[in-house]
């Protein structure tokens, strides 16, 4: 038995018209840009490094450069990190910097106490922790804004360290000076005397630290108490408790990263720019595409704001221009980067409304 | 006026069919006393409404069952055990969950993690990696099980609408709730049709049976409709408790119409 001829289904689309795939592909462009808030720092970074590549040559690409470039994004980026998970809390640690420094400090007076120098790291990162665990403490139990709460802790801390050290430089710090086989230690090597060393800690900080926020329960955690507190508290969130362990976290991670620079550089000025660096670190987490507003942020993105910051420093400096230039230039790209951000917000929030 | 002595509470044997019984609950903020002496029993599967001006304690009440205030004086028993809830996690391990004014959703996360929210699925213990397949496809099931329809359940709850979003937030505490839910004006601020959505929701679930219900609410047509029975609360007491199938719109507006006037005329009373 014969079946009926088939009947013609639906005709063929016809292809579109070049210029409204045009159109097609600039909104998704557009799309892309406006839901990935990493890629206009991205492209920047790529930008400026192309740039420098292009003006200075090998003597900004050459390993000596680049990895002065990677020695300024290592601390600010491993702070900014920390202090993403704050900001998307709603929260700020304006002490990290300080933090950043007291850490080696304390790592030294313990050595010079006879403490041996693994056991005195680990003792320096425990009382980093406390230090976050107080400034979330005190900003949780007795209601004080974390932005004064860590302003007073950054003051205590500095002014410890100026007087214990009575204002003159340590140096060598353990782990730096090279052993008796004229070699740094493995471990001194691992924890900052290599070139590299800060960069791997910055992409693995970077990495554990993304993760946390995206794939565990304590980061969603984060997320709904710096995006609802009350309704987060109401679902049952433990909000301060998360508060007070975010603060642990950045302390930990910028005297973890305090450490690694100081081993580094091989001595300890106290006197030394606490404030600049978090500056930096929240400069290079706004660049990256976190507000300041609390329920998003970005771990990625205070990475690549921390590299941009790096090259951009790194750059100026190959290039001949002052570094006095510098603050300029990276107060330009702040604003422009926080512009970016709210604009992009509004057109999401349209599209969203449409 | 001074404050009249609190009547002996009879002690009453509990009674099995209760799934909560609230007795001679007090609360006072500072100087402000909230609730005088709540006594509330609530079937097992029973729909109760609350209703009373703003300030007549129905939200502190709630805000007491759910452990998020714990009450001055007086006794919480749930399922004849008389418990002590000190605080949110306490009233969920006795099975109560709470839908409230303010909804609790987080606009930043997708539905299905709104959908989860205290009750996150987790991988490799200790660590408490998220389970994300499974608390998506579990969201998804559990939604079109109960009816309720999101463009997808990997939406932030900020796209949603109001409505939407209410429904989302009773679907979370309905799942969760294993003996009581306790709905603080759940249809405040929603339209004809969204408001619809939520009363059907709540029937379902009232039929099942599976939990008790408290909601609070103003509109007595709502009410009325979900109901079994509705209490009437005034100046921190409760002065009514009618079933439903005894009483009408008219007669309970009368109720607490005269109730009014007795207040007013102690007032006055006590004044002269």
């Amino acid at each position: 038995m014969q079946s009926a001829a088939p009947t013609p289904t639906a005709a063929p689309a016809t292809p579109p018209g070049q210029r409204h795939e045009a159109g097609a592909v600039a909104r998704r462009v557009l799309r892309l840009f406006l839901t990935q808030r990493e890629l206009t720092p991205i492209l920047i970074t790529i930008g400026l490094f192309a740039y420098f590549a292009i003006r200075a040559g090998s003597s900004f690409t050459g390993s000596l450069s680049l990895s002065s470039a990677a020695g300024y994004a290592g601390p600010i980026g491993a702070i900014a990190v920390g202090e993403v998970l704050l900001l998307v809390l709603g929260e700020i640690d304006l002490s990290a910097g300080q933090v950043f420094l007291f850490a080696p400090w304390v790592e030294y007076w313990l050595h010079n106490a006879g403490v041996g120098v693994l056991l005195a790291i680990l003792l320096a990162l425990v009382v980093c922790c406390g230090v976050g665990a107080i400034n979330g403490l005190i900003t949780v139990r007795l209601n004080v804004p974390s932005f004064v709460t860590t302003l007073a802790t950054n003051f205590i801390l500095f002014g410890v360290v100026l007087i214990e050290s009575s204002e003159a430089q340590a140096s060598p710090i353990p782990l730096s000076a090279p052993g008796s086989n004229g070699q740094v230690s493995f471990a001194g090597q691992f924890l900052g005397a290599w070139q590299w060393s800060e960069l791997l800690w910055l992409v693995g900080i970077t990495i554990v630290a993304t993760v946390l926020l995206r794939r565990t329960r304590f980061g969603v955690r984060i997320i709904a108490a710096g995006g609802n507190l009350v309704g987060a508290a109401e679902a049952g969130v433990p909000v301060r408790r998360v508060k007070v362990w975010a603060f642990v976290l950045c302390s930990f991670l910028s005297g973890l990263v305090g450490i690694v620079d100081a081993v580094k550089y091989g001595s300890l000025d106290p006197g030394n720019f606490g404030v600049d660096y978090i500056l930096y670190a929240i400069g290079a987490c706004v660049i990256g595409g976190t507000a300041l507003t609390g329920g998003r942020g970005t771990i990625v993105g205070a990475f690549i704001g921390a590299i941009l910051i790096g090259i951009l420093e790194d750059g100026l400096t190959v290039i001949g221009i002052s570094t006095d230039d510098f603050y300029v230039y990276i107060g330009v790209v702040i604003i422009i980067a926080m512009a970016l951000n709210s604009q992009f917000d509004r057109l999401v929030a349209r599209s969203r409304g449409a | 006026m001074s404050e009249q002595p609190a009547e002996p509470t009879p002690p009453a044997a509990v009674s099995a069919d209760l799934a909560l019984e609230v007795r001679g609950v007090t609360k006072r903020f500072g100087a402000l006393v909230v609730l005088r002496g709540i006594d509330l029993v609530l079937h097992q599967g029973e729909v109760l409404g609350l209703v009373g001006d703003n300030g007549a304690g129905k939200s502190t009440l709630v805000k007491i069952l759910s452990g998020f205030h714990s009450q001055d004086g007086g006794e919480v028993i749930v399922g004849g055990e008389p418990v002590r809830l000190r605080s949110v996690e306490d009233a969920r391990t006795h099975g109560i969950e709470t839908v409230y004014q303010d909804l609790a959703l987080i606009p930043q996360l997708p539905v299905y993690m709104n959908l989860f929210l205290g009750h996150e699925l987790t991988t490799m213990g200790p660590l408490h990696f998220l389970d994300k397949k499974g608390m998506r496809k579990l969201s998804r099931q559990y939604l079109d099980e109960i009816n309720v329809h999101v463009p997808s359940v990997d939406a932030e709850a900020e796209q949603l609408s109001g409505g939407q979003r209410q429904a989302i937030a009773v679907a979370r505490a309905m799942r969760a709730a294993t003996k009581i839910l306790l709905l603080d004006e759940p249809l405040a601020a929603m339209g004809a049709r969204e408001s619809r959505l939520i009363i059907d929701l709540v029937k379902d679930l009232a039929s099942s049976g599976r939990v008790s219900i408290v909601v609070i609410d103003h509109n007595y047509a709502h009410l009325f409709e979900l109901c079994d029975r509705i209490n009437v609360m005034q100046g921190g007491r409760i002065i009514i408790d009618q079933p439903v199938a005894e009483t009408s719109i008219e007669d309970l507006t009368e109720l607490m119409v005269s109730s009014y006037r007795r207040e007013l005329e102690n007032v006055q009373n006590a004044g002269a």
